[in-house]
């Protein structure tokens, strides 16, 4: 058995809590809502209250009144990396470090890296100003957040590869909603005030349908109203009841099974979310039918364990279990464990049972008092 | 095409006529902030700002008494229709603004009211007599004025509010904006010379920016069901967790209602309840079907009765049309809806509920 629980460097209680920087995200569903515009407001305001203020990163999509708003700004200039013949530029973290301003200004949180920097994702970076004591201001729009991958790709018919796991924004101080409604936005992207104007007509036949905004605007209200529960403690509802806590420990604890199949990884992430909103510890656990990942055979031992390191990246426990029966197996670490929910999937892919449902079936045998909840596939509308 | 075929005569008349009456009426949009200072004002004469660069014909009809320099700022850009006073109340001069039509007019403050001599006791009103005069309305308002949300708004302040804006005239507006900003902003004016520390203000402020939000949230989510409707596409998104849970005499009622009431709190989703009717229920079954529908009501799920020869079926088409994302059925090894040799109505539903979760609740 092995199991490994990555800690979280942004709990309360580390004794240099309050060293470390504040995080501040500023939320949109769209290119084009004002997230950078108003993030850059916030820097001008920081500036004049004396602040010391740096741009660490910015994008300007050639947007004029966005570029205006950098005027008076310290830019810290991009590093250049040459990766295949081609010049990209980067933030410049060392430098950053060197300068060491009380706030820095860096755009798009979910950026992946060129090969040949230091780390792989900017929100990897601005983890590493956060260290250092730096405040950051950053932008991301919802459907770069991890557990709500899925659900984006059931609205846009787009799989979203540049993720951000739920915890590192959990990190932030503040997640504040830029809003404005898709006609709004709409009428932005007419005026080529978004993009140019090709690249605006192939956006609208997309992504910028009215009805994949709205979704997508809704989808980043409740996450920020997510946000703000999480961090300010007990809803109405529960502030109305005597002796109760939005954030306490709710006594849930989630078991989620992770195989082999494809759907694994749609599972871990419906999962996460469902312990996030439960305020609940989440397990995932596999169960090998030898001794240890090499048990498996071998295609499945890969995605085994690539699907055991999502769950981990996603900060879930892991667990591998051994033995021949996985219902047994799985229904006998959940009583040890306490668990209240078990997680499965669908197991169209498994050919050997009679019926789709025989896993289910014999953790339902098993599992008395537990909650079982088999998770479905979210495809495209 | 196949819908207005469908039609009768007098439905299609009142449907041109409603789609005229639409077409004539002014525009109205609202910024929708949790307290003062969040800066609904702002955004509101910024947008009036903005329009009026781009040719549009835009007046200043109502602008809250204290101002600060920002907010005069933009002031001076835009055309002002003063307020007029009338028996000592300062109120919106709407026959002015009539009279000037303009293109669009910027109301400050929706849930102001006006003094007794005004033809309409509320500015909401004025402004419901500009829309109808064909004036585009651009507005703000603070979430603790909005009447239906009152109570809950009371409970979290423990003040009194006075003034109020049906939440049913929000709904009518064609755009909803949403000013957030994080509660350490509005500390300032909140505090107004009361006793709350800090911490207390931060928690209170922050309940009903979390309010705000998820009014907006319910907007949209109408909008996009009704523009699904319109355009004819079943669409569900899963944007807001629907929880639906299918009731029998025989299920543990009240576990499964807390199990799902837990759910919807946690996720602030919708909770309904079904039940497949069946034709020859003895007595005591009846009871305990009743029984258990009551705690369904206690939790104030929407309640629907089913017909149907085949009770899947009958809630798989439910949960399409109402966009459920989880159903809840209660199982027991004993009873068999997940028999070891058979396909049970459990196995079809995990089969056929497609983009749905199937919980299954031990009973």
């Amino acid at each position: 058995m092995s199991s490994s629980s990555p800690s979280d460097p942004s709990l309360n209680g580390s004794p240099d809590a309050a060293a470390r920087g504040k995080l501040k995200v500023f939320l949109g569903y769209a290119a084009g809502v004002g997230k950078t515009y108003k993030m850059l407001q916030e820097a001008q305001e920081r500036l004049r209250g004396g602040c010391d203020v740096v741009v660490g990163y910015f994008e300007p999509h050639g947007r004029s009144d966005t570029i205006a708003q950098l005027e008076g700004l310290e830019v810290i200039p991009r590093r250049v990396i040459e990766y295949r013949g081609t010049k990209f530029e980067e933030m410049d973290v060392d430098a950053i470090l060197a300068r060491h301003p009380e706030v820095a200004v860096v755009d798009e949180f979910p950026h992946t890296n060129v090969p040949g920097c230091q780390r792989t994702k900017r929100w990897e970076d601005v983890l590493v100003l956060l260290d250092a004591g730096i405040d950051v201001l950053t932008t991301m729009n919802v459907q770069h957040l991890e557990s709500l991958n899925d659900q984006i790709h059931q609205i846009t018919n787009v799989r979203v590869r540049e993720t951000v796991p739920d915890w590192v924004v959990q990190q932030a101080r503040e997640v504040v909603m830029i809003d404005l409604t898709p006609r709004a936005l709409l009428n932005r992207l007419e005026r080529g005030v978004v993009y140019k104007a090709e690249k605006a007509r192939q956006a609208k036949e997309n992504f910028f349908k009215e009805s994949t905004l709205g979704a997508l605007r809704e989808l980043a209200l409740r996450q920020t109203a997510y946000e703000v529960e999480h961090r300010h403690g007990a809803t109405a509802e529960e502030a109305a009841l005597p002796g109760s806590a939005g954030t306490a420990k709710s006594g849930e604890t989630l078991l989620v099974y992770v195989t082999a199949d494809p759907s694994a990884a749609a599972l871990i992430r419906r999962a996460r979310r469902a312990a996030d909103f439960f305020h609940a510890e989440c397990w995932a656990v596999a169960v090998s039918p030898g001794s240890g990942l090499e048990g498996f055979p071998p295609p499945d031992r890969e995605a085994v364990e690539k699907h055991l390191n999502f769950a981990r990246n996603l900060h879930l426990e892991t667990m591998l279990l051994e033995g021949s029966d996985p219902a047994a197996e799985l229904v006998r670490f959940a009583h040890d464990r306490g668990v209240t929910q078990i997680y499965l999937g669908r197991e169209r892919g498994n050919r050997s049972l009679p019926f789709a449902t025989d896993l289910t079936k014999q953790v339902v045998r098993h599992a008395r008092g537990i909650e079982i909840t088999v998770v479905a596939e979210r495809k495209p509308v | 095409m196949s819908l207005v075929s469908r039609l009768s005569p007098d439905e299609l008349l009142r449907r041109v006529q409603a789609e005229e009456e639409y077409e004539r009426r002014g525009r109205l949009k609202v910024f929708l902030g949790y307290a003062s200072g969040v800066g609904k004002s702002f955004r509101m004469l910024d947008e009036g700002r903005r329009r009026k660069e781009r040719g549009q014909d835009v007046v200043v009809g109502a602008i809250q008494p204290k101002t600060s320099p920002d907010l005069e700022k933009l002031l001076r850009k835009l055309e002002v229709i003063p307020l007029k006073s009338e028996d000592g109340v300062a109120c919106m001069d709407v026959e002015a603004i009539l009279k000037r039509h303009p293109g669009v007019c910027l109301v400050d403050g929706l849930a102001y009211d006006n003094p007794p001599s005004r033809p309409n006791a509320h500015r909401w009103q004025d402004v419901e007599q500009l829309l109808q005069a064909g004036i585009a309305v651009i507005t703000s308002v603070n979430l603790q004025y909005v009447a239906e949300r009152r109570e809950q708004v009371e409970r979290i302040q423990g003040k009194r509010v006075n003034v109020t804006v049906p939440e049913s005239f929000l709904l009518t507006a064609d755009e909803i904006e949403v000013v957030d900003a994080p509660a350490e902003y509005c500390m300032p004016q909140a505090k107004d010379g009361g006793t709350a520390t800090p911490g207390e203000l931060d928690q209170r402020l922050s309940q009903l920016r979390e309010i705000a939000l998820l009014l907006a949230a319910d907007v949209v989510d109408r909008q996009l069901e009704n523009y699904c409707d319109r355009s004819g596409v079943g669409q569900a998104f899963g944007t807001q967790e629907r929880i639906l849970v299918c009731m029998t005499p025989r299920a543990n009622g009240p576990r499964m209602m807390e199990r799902a009431r837990l759910a919807r709190d946690r996720f602030h989703g919708e909770l309904l309840v079904v039940y497949v009717g069946q034709p020859d229920l003895s007595a005591d079954d009846q009871r305990a079907l009743e029984r258990n529908l009551a705690i369904a009501r206690e939790a104030d799920a929407r309640i629907q009765m089913l017909e149907g020869p085949d009770p899947v079926a009958a809630i798989l088409q439910f949960a399409r049309e109402h966009r459920i994302t989880q159903i809840y059925v209660g199982h027991s090894p004993q009873q068999g809806w997940l028999s070891r040799f058979r396909k049970t109505n459990a196995d079809r539903l995990i089969e056929a509920a497609e983009g749905m979760d199937v919980k299954l609740i031990p009973q």
